[in-house]
């Protein structure tokens, strides 16, 4: 467990230092749609440099580095408390060490813990999986965006909204159009859709791990997805909230089974610097 | 074109800028965020309990990173939070204490508008998660308050930065480029959802 203690450690340096290749590509073909001498154009080229920088010199690229969350996909007979407490040593080392900003706070007492854990924190998901590999994917989900993430109940009559596609996306729209640039767009959305909120919450959560090329396998939401991001973009947001072209880069949807009386939308919404990567044990 | 703007800031400084000004400040700016607002607020701590003298700075929202070193603290990583958390407090705060302009990420609300055209005070918006790059204008470590009560991230500290780059977004004459762009897409919403 030591040595995958260590892996551990090196995936959070390389989650927090830098970004996946998609999303600085997609943030570079961003920034030659925006109009020459706007601030939409502007505001990209100092993330891109900021993106080059952080990995240069092995920096956190934002000082939120975030509610670490991780998922697991763990081999038949691995102990998850072992793996629950090799992930707390690496998170104590990898604060020190990266460094990560400490963001656990005791809601009593409203103290820093210092090293990024405590209860509930980091968030860890396990899943028992067939096959001998051990896979860890790991999320660094700023506040900022988190803050900015909505669930929705269907019907809304004020939105107009009905327990259908259509429905979940006025849901979508509408929670863009609520963040503004409060959550630093140019924004990724996860959403998730089913039966229970505690559900669509993760569900939601997982989407914002796909890679931004990959297609939904489902053909009805892979159109959504491609008109979603289409529709988002016409809004005018634009790169920090400041106008453009560009206010989202991704819009990725996730469905389980609803209830008949239910229909739960939640959207979770990732700002530009998606920190996401995997280990594979 | 790039303004350049010096800290502290005087009445006419704060009076040449408008909405869409590119700037580069230069200068010494204090931080605080959620915990400094709602301590300022309720307890009104006086200039002789804050070691170091506000009026006329740049209050900055941001929780940097920060590494402790032998000779003091190096900023590692120090971009800006959102704004609007602290909206209820500013108000206040940027009377009491003199300040001339505010900065952070995402805009603020009416009250603070208002609070900025009656303190000839202005908004900066800087870029959200760029903190490496921001960090990097920050020259010098000058001081820090309440890091033992409130942690690094909380603590209210004080920087001396150079050329570091911001945006006004909201200008002491009640120009504001989040309420446009809101409105903007409000409309644009209104429209694709067919209300």
């Amino acid at each position: 467990m030591l040595k995958l203690r260590d892996g551990i450690v090196e995936l959070y340096k390389k989650v927090a230092t830098s970004l996946p290749p998609d999303i600085e590509e997609s943030l570079k073909s961003a920034l030659s749609t925006e109009v020459e001498g706007s601030t939409g154009r502007l505001s990209l080229s100092f993330i891109l440099d900021n993106i080059r920088l952080a990995r240069e010199t092995v920096r956190p690229i934002c000082q939120d580095t975030g509610v670490p969350v991780f998922f697991l996909k763990v081999p038949v007979g691995l102990s998850q408390i072992e793996l629950k407490d090799t992930i707390l040593d690496a998170t104590r080392i990898a604060t020190a060490k990266v460094p990560l900003r400490p963001n656990a706070v005791d809601v009593i007492s409203g103290k820093n813990s210092g090293d990024n854990t405590g209860e509930g924190f980091p968030v860890i998901y396990f899943e028992e999986s067939p096959g001998s590999t051990l896979t860890i994917d790991l999320m660094l989900k700023g506040g900022g965006s988190e803050n900015v993430g909505q669930l929705y109940k269907l019907p809304i009559e004020d939105l107009k909204a009905r327990r259908d596609l259509e429905g979940v996306r006025t849901c979508v729209l509408d929670a863009v159009v609520k963040a503004q640039g409060r959550g630093c767009p140019p924004y990724i959305l996860g959403i998730g859709i089913g039966a229970s909120k505690d559900q669509v919450t993760k569900l939601a959560k997982e989407q914002l791990m796909r890679k931004l090329n990959d297609k939904n396998r489902v053909e009805e939401l892979a159109d959504l997805e491609e008109r979603l991001l289409r529709e988002i973009n016409e809004l005018g947001v634009g790169p920090q909230g400041l106008g453009g072209r560009t206010t989202a880069l991704g819009v990725k949807l996730g469905v389980n089974h609803r209830h008949p009386a239910s229909y739960f939308v939640d959207v979770s919404v990732s700002c530009w610097a998606n920190r996401r990567g995997r280990l594979i044990w | 074109m790039v303004r350049p703007v010096r800290v502290p800031m005087s009445d006419e400084d704060v009076l040449a800028l408008k909405a869409g000004d590119v700037v580069t400040i230069s200068g010494i700016i204090v931080t605080g965020r959620d915990r400094i607002h709602q301590y300022l607020f309720d307890r009104r701590a006086s200039n002789k309990d804050i070691p170091f003298d506000l009026s006329g700075k740049i209050l900055y929202h941001c929780g940097p990173v920060v590494k402790k070193l032998d000779g003091g603290y190096t900023v590692i990583a120090a971009g800006p939070t959102t704004s609007m958390r602290v909206e209820m407090f500013e108000a206040l705060i940027l009377r009491e204490y003199r300040i001339r302009g505010v900065m952070g990420k995402g805009g603020m609300g009416e009250r603070t508008m208002q609070a900025l055209k009656e303190n000839c005070c202005v908004y900066f918006h800087t870029i959200g998660g760029a903190a490496v790059y921001l960090a990097d204008r920050i020259e010098k470590t000058l001081g820090v308050w309440k890091v033992d009560e409130f942690g690094p991230t909380e603590a209210m500290w004080l920087f001396e930065v150079k050329n570091f780059p911001a945006i006004v977004t909201m200008d002491s004459y009640g120009n504001n480029i989040h309420r446009d762009i809101e409105n903007m897409s409000l409309n644009k919403f209104a429209e694709l959802i067919g209300k």
